[in-house]
């Protein structure tokens, strides 16, 4: 694998007296994608927010060779596109507008006046999230596969080299569920490291290339899905078992508690 | 294309306010006048009383829209209003304890002063109380907390009038009215409505990010904890020089972004300049229509505002009921 990216060390956010992560070290190559698993509370949407920048926290982040500390707000932002959950979009502006809003780091700040190579790539990100039919449409009378969709591109528009996204597939049909990983999958064959957040062990089995497994704050496991999506490590992460297969070339993997 | 329009509709009524009152001028004879021609009581009628009650509409009309429109951004929730944060209720306060006191007939400039101080200072206990990184709910919570604690502190403040036309006196002033005012009120009250305008139109695309909520615009490279103070400032500036003039003329903040949004969109960012632009023709027809209902006493301008304003407020509540039970977020 290619030299690390983004390097975490000694990573820790602390709310009051209580560590959400603490001391997660990791480093990922650009062109990957790593899927974020654990249980509920186990501070993955903490870990995200952290190397967004939106929580304080303690260790060092490295980003293509800079301390992401000493970043400016907006180099940071610049360098991580983050997808929060949920998709919510407060007014009900055209798809084009919000998809343009990824473009506000790199100074157009204004969707209706769009400098040539901005405009050029909120085009390329409503293509690429297959939006072109919809792009003068209120964002709030879309469904909610389509939102999932637009938050994709608009996150896509920023071409950032690291891509942040929080469950970006919960309440998601499965039809758009497999759009939106193979979409995230392109985004990192392009060259960006994605960090996808998920609860679908079977989709971060068959589409990541490296996995994350975080359990009560701490970083348990990380490496190809075959090591790291393990019957031990989901047994210590989860107290469950998988139906383990494989179809078309690619791995399938089913949770499973035994009766 | 729509916000021309509203600006020409904007001045036609500016004109229009210049003509109106006991004497009644036509708009050639205003125009007249304005430029030093006509009779010498027509130039004074136009140039020394309506003008400045006209300048004065135009600007605390346009500041109100335009402080409603920020914040219904900043707050993502249409039912937002510079009245939410207890701005204009603490310059209000203010405002009546220099009058209480006499302060006011000794030094004229006192008024003035007094208000725009006190909008300043509910604006810092806010953030005080409500923290830099505080959440939406809390802001609108220690609002609340102040506008109640102004309202307070102004019926102490009629309770302990020393005599009867004191606290008339201040009742009246509290209904919010244009009447009588000269430049001088003008040269007090347009500097900090400028300063204040400014800086909420120097955010605007900052506030179009947040569209997306807080956690998206900061990602975007969007410091919002600044942003959120920017606006806030932006409101007391303009807002306590507003009312330190004119008392309290309430709703035009409110209703201006919704009768703007069908013409312009939602676009938080472009949606100032023409709630602006109603604001400021909303109080100009307010304060023309005062002059011409027949009545045995003055209708004041707020009271009109108000009368017209909190029905239209119910509406939206009960329009939105469904969205707004889901709390805010």
């Amino acid at each position: 694998m290619s030299a690390a990216y983004l390097s975490a060390r000694g990573l820790g956010v602390r709310l009051g007296a209580r560590d959400l992560i603490a001391n997660v070290s990791f480093d990922l190559p650009c062109g990957c994608l790593a899927a974020v698993i654990g249980p509920n509370g186990a501070g993955k949407t903490t870990l995200l927010r952290a190397l967004a920048g939106l929580v304080p926290s303690r260790g060092e982040i490295r980003v293509g060779g800079s301390d992401a500390a000493a970043l400016a707000i907006r180099e940071r932002a610049l360098r991580f596109a983050y997808l929060p959950q949920g998709h919510a979009v407060h007014w009900p502006l055209p798809v084009r507008d919000v998809v343009a809003l990824g473009r506000y780091p790199h100074g157009a700040t204004d969707p209706a006046n769009l400098p040539r190579r901005d405009a050029e790539a909120v085009a390329r990100a409503i293509a690429a999230a297959d939006l072109g039919s919809l792009a003068d449409r209120p964002v709030t009378e879309l469904s909610g596969g389509e939102k999932a969709r637009v938050a994709l591109a608009r996150v896509l528009a920023v071409e950032a080299s690291v891509v942040l996204a929080d469950e970006p597939i919960a309440s998601l049909d499965p039809r758009y569920q497999l759009d939106v990983m193979a979409l995230l999958r392109d985004t990192a064959l392009g060259g960006a490291l994605v960090l996808v957040v998920t609860h679908d062990l079977g989709l971060a089995a068959r589409f990541a290339d490296r996995v994350l497994v975080l359990k009560d704050g701490r970083l348990i496991e990380s490496g190809p899905p075959s090591a790291a999506l393990s019957p031990e490590v989901l047994a210590h992460a989860f107290h469950i078992g998988a139906f383990r297969a494989e179809h078309d070339g690619s791995p399938v993997l089913v949770p499973w508690v035994a009766p | 294309m729509a916000t021309l329009a509203l600006i020409a509709v904007t001045a036609v009524l500016a004109v229009l306010s210049l003509g109106a009152g006991p004497v009644a001028l036509s708009p050639d004879t205003v125009t007249a006048a304005l430029f030093g021609a006509g009779t010498e009581p027509q130039r004074i009628i136009v140039q020394e009383i309506r003008l400045p009650r006209a300048v004065l509409a135009l600007a605390i009309g346009a500041i109100l829209g335009l402080s409603g429109a920020a914040l219904q951004g900043l707050l993502r929730n249409p039912l937002a209003s510079p009245a939410l944060f207890g701005a204009p209720q603490a310059a209000a306060f203010g405002a009546v304890v220099v009058i209480a006191t006499g302060l006011a007939d000794a030094l004229s400039f006192a008024l003035p002063v007094a208000a725009i101080a006190a909008a300043f200072a509910s604006v810092f206990v806010l953030l005080a109380v409500a923290g830099r990184n505080a959440n939406l709910l809390i802001l609108i919570l220690a609002g609340l907390a102040l506008s109640a604690l102004a309202g307070a502190g102004t019926a102490l403040a009629v309770n302990l009038a020393p005599n009867p036309y004191a606290a008339l006196e201040i009742t009246f002033w509290l209904l919010g009215s244009l009447e009588d005012r000269s430049f001088q009120h003008v040269a007090l009250a347009l500097p900090f409505i400028l300063a204040g305008a400014a800086i909420l139109l120097a955010n605007r695309n900052a506030l179009r990010t947040l569209s997306l909520g807080e956690e998206a615009a900061q990602s975007l490279g969007v410091d919002v904890g600044r942003l959120r103070l920017a606006v806030i400032a932006g409101v007391a500036l303009g807002v306590g020089g507003a009312v330190a003039v004119s008392g309290t003329i309430g709703f035009i903040g409110l209703v201006a972004p919704h009768l703007a949004r069908p013409l312009i969109g939602h676009d938080p960012a472009r949606l100032l300049l023409p709630s602006a632009a109603i604001g400021a023709a909303l109080l100009l027809a307010a304060d023309i229509a005062v002059r011409l209902i027949p009545a045995t006493t003055d209708i004041k301008v707020g009271v009109l505002t108000a009368i017209i304003g909190v029905p239209f407020f119910l509406y939206l509540i009960v329009r939105d009921r469904r969205a707004l039970t889901g709390g805010l977020s």
